[in-house]
């Protein structure tokens, strides 16, 4: 046999190996943050390839429909105490009246999820925290409960247990003495499922609400987002918030 | 020391330890009934000592990375722990709350979780 | 130096010492009594709700701590400023503005929902957080003040007690900023979301704390039956009366700024016209009472010669601070917050509307219960420790010792 037969690979062939693994290793990243941004394990972290999100056409929001509200305080085991003003409401309909026209308009508001939340800012100790994949949630294992997140909220989405409970849903723990809002029904989400506000609207065909992926252009709320205008509420305080709205 | 402070040492014990030992029960010993059997998530002896620590770290690891679980779930624990009597972990002869009283270590976690499991049917107890 | 000022620890009959612990006792009593029905029933006792998240305690708590920082104001312009003349009761000074933060910090921590959790505040920070920097500012304070405190009682370290006194100043300063930040960082309040509230709280706190000191230097003073130079007294009241022009100055500014914008129109036309008990604590409270009538007081050239006179100022001025306060933290959570501008909003969860609140006893109490803790700690400090001279009826010159 000659030397050269005897080379093995050649340096083309080397080159075109090298660059076949490269590639390799530069798309693999690619192949599997699209293995994320679909169903998560329940022992994956979260990331932020996800960015959920709520898109809401008020136009569809009849004036005294509370499906919403009544799915959520369903789901999140809220009960009316009696005390309306120290009663916790996650999600509420503000009904709007145009000063000038006299237009009458309905808007379902619960916490916005904001990119640049004040109310995590403000947490002394860290409890009111964004989630890696957008949802703003409160840590109630770290709140102490001084109420400074909720003087901080310009959407005026969270509230504080005044109360004791005992009948908590196993899966939404909340207690007395620490501040609490809308979760995204987090414990849901990460099930792949909807939150309740979403499921209820849905089912009574209202069809007002929509939740998703605003990070994946192939879902139904992110080609809504692009394909209508929409906006959110006090978008000149640029809190860069999850929940848009179409209508308002 | 004195003849007399011997003396009064000696009477303060004779008065004091009868009533330590006496005191061994008042307190009720915690009641372990375990109404379901299977595998905990670890042994008992690893429960036992390490409960606190795997509660404490694994609840960061749900609410800030959103990893649920078995291991890492509360409710897990309170659905195989109730009480098949009473449907809870607390209460006199609870499972957590009988021990937890017993050692004297604030139970905190019921403030908030809910004690009772979740019925089958996903209806809220 | 010209003269030694001899310290001494208060005296007087111990019965009377005990009557004042007595009663104090009785105030603490019942602020604990209303911190353990909050704690075990919830705050559901209390007058707060989900609309105004802070309340009297607030009110009581902030005011102590602005008052703190600026009790200290006369041992600073002792030590860091060389007026001299102040430098025998620049002790009192540094004692009353720790014994005054303790009050306060004591009743912000009694008011916290999971109260338990205070091992949680102190191993947990979010440094974005104003609350948090505040916790190291407020535990700083009362450090550097002890130390400075020390500085000036112990001779050795007299020579010392400059740049500790520079320290303290400099750090009261930012402590003052960071809880007027605590208001001025917040973009959801149209009552709020202002930088001058940082240098407005300093200069309030000059006010409030100059003139608690008086009134306590008075009564200290009257207890034992030391002779307080009228001299000592004049400089102090035209140090208040400067103070209190400065407070009024800065409202003027914060509210002229917000009334030349139309987006601010509603709460400004809130607080000065129609916002009912706010607005008379505004106009009555913290303007008429705590500001105007103190100035004429303090500056009367008949008047303000009279110790009872400037008793009367020290006590309106404080008064007018419990009116700012309130104010300023519950008229500033009872105007609504605007989610769409130029709508009427209206929903179940009070959206639009102008929130109701009243105090409640037991916030009422575990307010006094602070104020208590303060005075408390003062009386015993000064029966304990010489800490206040003897005699006050010789002030020596500025360029003297």
């Amino acid at each position: 046999m000659s030397a050269e037969e005897n080379k093995g690979i050649d340096r083309r062939g080397f080159l075109a190996i090298s660059a076949a693994a490269l590639g390799g290793v530069a798309l693999a990243p690619g192949i599997r943050l699209i293995e994320i941004a679909g169903a998560r394990a329940p022992d994956q972290a979260v990331t932020n390839t996800v960015r959920w999100g709520l898109l809401i056409d008020t136009n569809k929001c009849a004036s005294g429909c509370t499906d919403c509200v009544a799915a959520c305080a369903s789901e999140n085991g809220l009960h009316a105490t009696g005390h309306p003003r120290t009663d916790a409401q996650w999600i509420r309909k503000v009904e709007l009246k145009d000063l000038r026209s006299g237009r009458a308009h309905s808007v379902p508001v619960m916490c916005q999820h904001c990119e640049h939340p004040p109310c995590v800012d403000v947490c002394p100790t860290g409890a009111s925290f964004k989630r890696a994949d957008g949802i703003v949630l409160v840590d109630r294992h770290t709140c102490i409960g001084c109420r400074y997140c909720i003087l901080a909220c310009p959407y005026k989405a969270r509230s504080f247990v005044h109360e004791e409970h005992t009948d908590q849903n196993p899966d939404v723990p909340r207690g007395k003495g620490c501040v609490e809002g809308c979760t995204l029904c987090v414990h849901r989400v990460d099930r792949d499922q909807q939150p309740a506000c979403v499921e209820a609207c849905t089912k009574a065909d209202h069809n007002a609400m929509t939740f998703g992926d605003l990070n994946d252009p192939k879902s139904e709320i992110a080609k809504r987002v692009a394909q209508f205008p929409t906006t959110r509420i006090r978008a000149d305080l640029r809190l860069g918030t999850g929940v848009h709205y179409q209508g308002i | 020391m004195s003849p007399k402070g011997l003396l009064r040492t000696a009477a303060w014990l004779a008065l004091v330890l009868p009533a330590t030992l006496l005191a061994a029960d008042r307190t009720p010993k915690p009641s372990i009934v375990i109404d379901k059997p299977g595998q905990c998530v670890d042994d008992v002896e690893t429960m036992r000592r390490a409960h606190p620590d795997m509660l404490k770290h694994q609840r960061d690891q749900t609410m800030h990375k959103g990893i649920r679980t078995k291991r890492f779930s509360l409710n897990g624990c309170v659905e195989c722990h109730a009480s098949a009597k009473t449907g809870s972990v607390l209460g006199e002869q609870g499972f957590c709350q009988s021990c937890h009283a017993y050692a004297g270590v604030t139970l905190d976690c019921f403030e908030c979780h809910a004690s009772r499991p979740k019925l089958a049917s996903g209806v809220r107890p | 130096m010209a003269q030694a000022v001899t310290y001494r620890e208060l005296g007087g009959p111990a019965v009377r010492f005990w009557g004042l612990l007595a009663l104090l006792g009785v105030l603490l009593a019942l602020g604990a009594l209303a911190y353990f029905t909050m704690e075990h029933n919830g705050h559901i006792v209390t007058g707060m709700d989900n609309q105004i998240v802070w309340g009297m305690p607030h009110v009581f708590a902030v005011f102590l701590i602005v008052a703190a920082s600026g009790a200290l104001n006369v041992a600073s312009t002792a030590s860091v400023f060389g007026k001299t003349a102040y430098k025998p009761i620049a002790p009192l000074s540094a004692l009353l503005a720790v014994s005054l933060l303790v009050g306060g910090l004591a009743i912000l921590v009694l008011d916290l929902g999971r109260s338990d959790r205070l091992i949680v505040a102190m191993t947990h920070f979010n440094f974005k957080s104003i609350f948090a920097l505040n916790i190291f500012l407020y535990t700083g304070f009362m450090g550097i003040v002890a130390v400075y405190l020390w500085f000036m009682l112990e001779r050795r370290m007299n020579r010392y007690a400059r740049i500790a006194g520079m320290t303290a100043f400099l750090w009261r300063l930012a402590l003052t900023t960071g809880t007027g930040s605590i208001f001025g960082f917040l973009l959801a309040r149209e009552a709020y979301d202002s930088a001058l509230l940082a240098p407005m709280f300093i200069v309030l706190s000059f006010a409030y704390g100059t003139s608690i000191f008086i009134a306590v230097l008075l009564a200290a003073c009257r207890w034992d039956g030391r002779p307080v130079a009228d001299e000592l007294l004049r400089r102090l009241k035209n140090l208040l009366g400067v103070f209190v022009a400065g407070s009024l100055y800065f409202v003027t500014v914060f509210h002229l700024t917000k009334l030349y914008q139309a987006r601010w129109e509603g709460v400004e036309r809130f607080i000065l016209v129609d916002g009912g008990v706010h607005t008379f604590l505004f106009w009555v409270g913290q303007i008429g009472l705590g500001g105007v009538l103190p100035l004429v007081l303090l500056f009367h050239p008949r008047l303000s010669a009279s110790r009872r006179v400037i008793l009367a100022a020290c006590a309106l001025i404080v008064l007018g601070g419990f009116a700012q306060m309130y104010v300023t933290i519950i008229g500033g959570e009872a105007y609504p917050q605007v989610l769409f501008p130029g709508m009427q909003e209206s929903s179940s969860f009070f959206d639009g509307a102008v929130h109701p609140y009243a105090p409640s006893v037991p916030e009422v109490l575990l307010g006094l219960g602070g104020v208590a803790l303060a005075l408390a700690i003062v009386a015993v400090a000064l029966r304990a420790i010489a800490l206040l001279p003897e005699r006050l009826d010789r002030v020596s010159g500025e360029s003297g010792a």
